[in-house]
């Protein structure tokens, strides 16, 4: 059975599926809703003054990505900020009768389920390989790319497996053939240097709770004279592109977040990565198991494990019981018979799939927390492995170790 | 809402009955790591009575949870009664699973009846109908 940790610790680490909102977030958000809840299309002072907080926030924003204010879209999050990009693009290309699109096979599915759909419509999708290190190939993006390509989309970094994509070097590569580049940088936005103009991005989509701000925001960048394709219908905000009343609170609260974010980005950053390789060491103590996707190339609060003759519900299950908070590739987490599409991406097969986890370190992660969750995963690795069936032919030499 | 039931939790956080016997009189062995589920059951046979079952899983907390409970159900029963275990007694016996968590409770019935099959073969008995029954549908799923 398991043992009960002498000092129990409530570890939060799985930062890649949602942040806690910062109290200065919360703080805008809250002051925000109390003054300026007006509408910002209303023409008195009230609505002005809405207006003008919210076109102050569109210029941060701009500013920390380096685009122009008017480049910078609102939106609900980074699914329909990566929906109205893709779709945006494709209407562009069909116009020109350019209906191939290049992607990844480990994108968000709110990219993946886009194409599927954009298939059904006529287009044809090619999605590149990430390979064992989960890192695609600038020399296979143009290698892939057809004179009736009209977009690429690639993640700046993935969310489950954390590995970073050399997106100028692939931006640059589609600036050169004329296609148009848009990266999913959900992941990224608050945690990596991102430099539009730089890194030679057309289109790029972020969420504000990635980033210790609300739920329910998101902004999608849109280089000056791409024409975007409404989602949403009904009123003449976000230049006409997105109708609703702005969630001026959200949008106030996820800029303070943001800035807050870039302000300390490097310092946490710096102080991760070596948390993050502090972690990656012990775990690689609980053989047979591996780290899945690139060690350096990745986010620094990523670690992503495979481990061998376990399945990762349960492992995630036993986890919170001892204060961890993470999560799975597993199928059982998912609800569906397949484990997660991106560790089949990066050719772990499906035995060793199911028997994932993900660990996404807060940015007030200390040493302690990282030997505490090392210390209960292989505690729960090894009760799970206890009277697991495929743990003992493994061992008793019936089945064939795949790590 | 939780995620299960507190009977599903506590059967997953303190399992019954598990491990191994050696020499068992019955084994059976179903699902696979490929849709991330299995289950291996083991059973000790006196006087057509279950007088031990242990059993080994590979899977999520409704599968372990499943495998318990479905021990439970037929230690020390008669064959006759362990044979006739249905998932949905199983599930019951749990307060219920989530819908998409169903197919652990089917997989302990198939495990059972594995090691019933397993146990009547190796004796060279003639299986009672339901187990024949069992026996055809776990072939046919094989092909």
């Amino acid at each position: 059975m398991l043992k009960t940790p002498k000092k129990k610790m409530y570890i939060y680490a799985d930062n890649a599926a949602t942040t806690k909102m910062s109290p200065s977030a919360i703080a805008a958000m809250v002051v925000t809703a109390n003054e300026v809840w007006g509408n910002p299309s209303s023409l008195y002072t009230t609505g002005q003054k809405a207006k003008e907080a919210l076109e102050q926030a569109r210029k941060n924003v701009a500013q920390i990505i380096g685009a122009q204010p008017r480049e910078v879209y609102f939106t609900s999050g980074g699914s329909e900020a990566d929906n109205q990009a893709l779709r945006s693009a494709a209407a562009i290309g069909a116009k020109k009768g350019k209906k191939h699109i290049i992607s990844t096979a480990f994108e968000h599915h709110a990219i993946l389920h886009t194409l599927k759909a954009l298939e059904k419509e006529g287009f044809e999708v090619t999605l590149l390989p990430v390979h064992a290190e989960g890192i695609v190939r600038p020399e296979e993006l143009a290698a892939a790319i057809r004179p009736d390509t009209c977009l690429v989309s690639i993640m700046t970094a993935n969310n489950e497996i954390g590995t970073i994509q050399p997106i100028r070097e692939l931006g640059a590569i589609c600036r050169e053939k004329g296609v148009l580049f848009h990266t999913d940088a959900v992941q990224a936005v608050g945690h990596l240097p991102i430099n539009v103009a730089e890194d030679n991005i057309d289109m790029l989509s972020a969420s504000a709770h990635k980033f210790h701000g609300p739920k329910g925001v998101g902004f999608l960048y849109v280089k000056k004279g791409i024409p975007l394709t409404n989602l949403i219908e009904g009123g003449a905000q976000e230049r006409g592109k997105r109708a609703g009343t702005e969630n001026v609170p959200g949008i106030i609260a996820m800029v303070t977040a943001l800035k807050d974010a870039e302000a300390a980005r490097e310092t946490t950053a710096a102080r991760l990565t070596v948390l993050r390789d502090r972690l990656i060491a012990e775990l690689s103590r609980i053989p047979p198991s591996a780290l899945n996707g690139d060690p350096v190339r990745r986010l620094p609060s990523n670690v992503n494990f495979c481990f061998e003759g376990i399945e990762g519900e349960s492992l995630l299950l036993l986890l919170d019981d001892l204060g961890i908070s993470a999560s799975s590739g597993s199928a059982c987490t998912s609800g569906s018979l397949d484990p997660s599409h991106v560790l089949l991406a990066i050719g772990r097969v499906h035995d060793v799939a199911h028997g994932s986890l993900r660990l996404s370190l807060g940015d007030d992660a200390t040493e302690e927390q990282v030997d505490y969750i090392a210390a209960q995963v292989a505690q729960v690795v090894e009760h799970l492995r206890g009277f697991s069936p495929v743990w003992r032919d493994l061992k008793e030499g019936k089945r064939q170790f795949i790590l | 809402m939780a995620l299960y039931s507190d009977k599903v939790f506590e059967h997953f956080r303190n399992p019954r009955n598990v491990g191994i016997i050696e020499n068992p009189d019955g084994v059976g062995e179903v699902g696979n790591t490929v849709c991330g589920d299995i289950m291996k059951m083991y059973l000790k046979i006196d006087d057509d009575v279950i007088s031990d079952v242990k059993f080994e899983t590979f899977g999520c907390g409704s599968a372990i949870a499943s495998s318990s409970m479905a021990t439970e159900l037929i230690k020390g029963k008669p064959l006759a009664e362990a044979m006739e275990l249905t998932n949905k007694a199983v599930a019951e016996a749990l307060d219920g699973l989530p819908d998409y968590k169903m197919h652990c409770s089917v997989l302990a019935e198939e495990a059972i009846q594995a090691a019933l099959i397993d146990y009547y073969t190796k004796k060279g008995l003639e299986m009672p109908e339901e187990l024949k029954k069992a026996a055809a549908r776990a072939a046919a799923h094989e092909e």
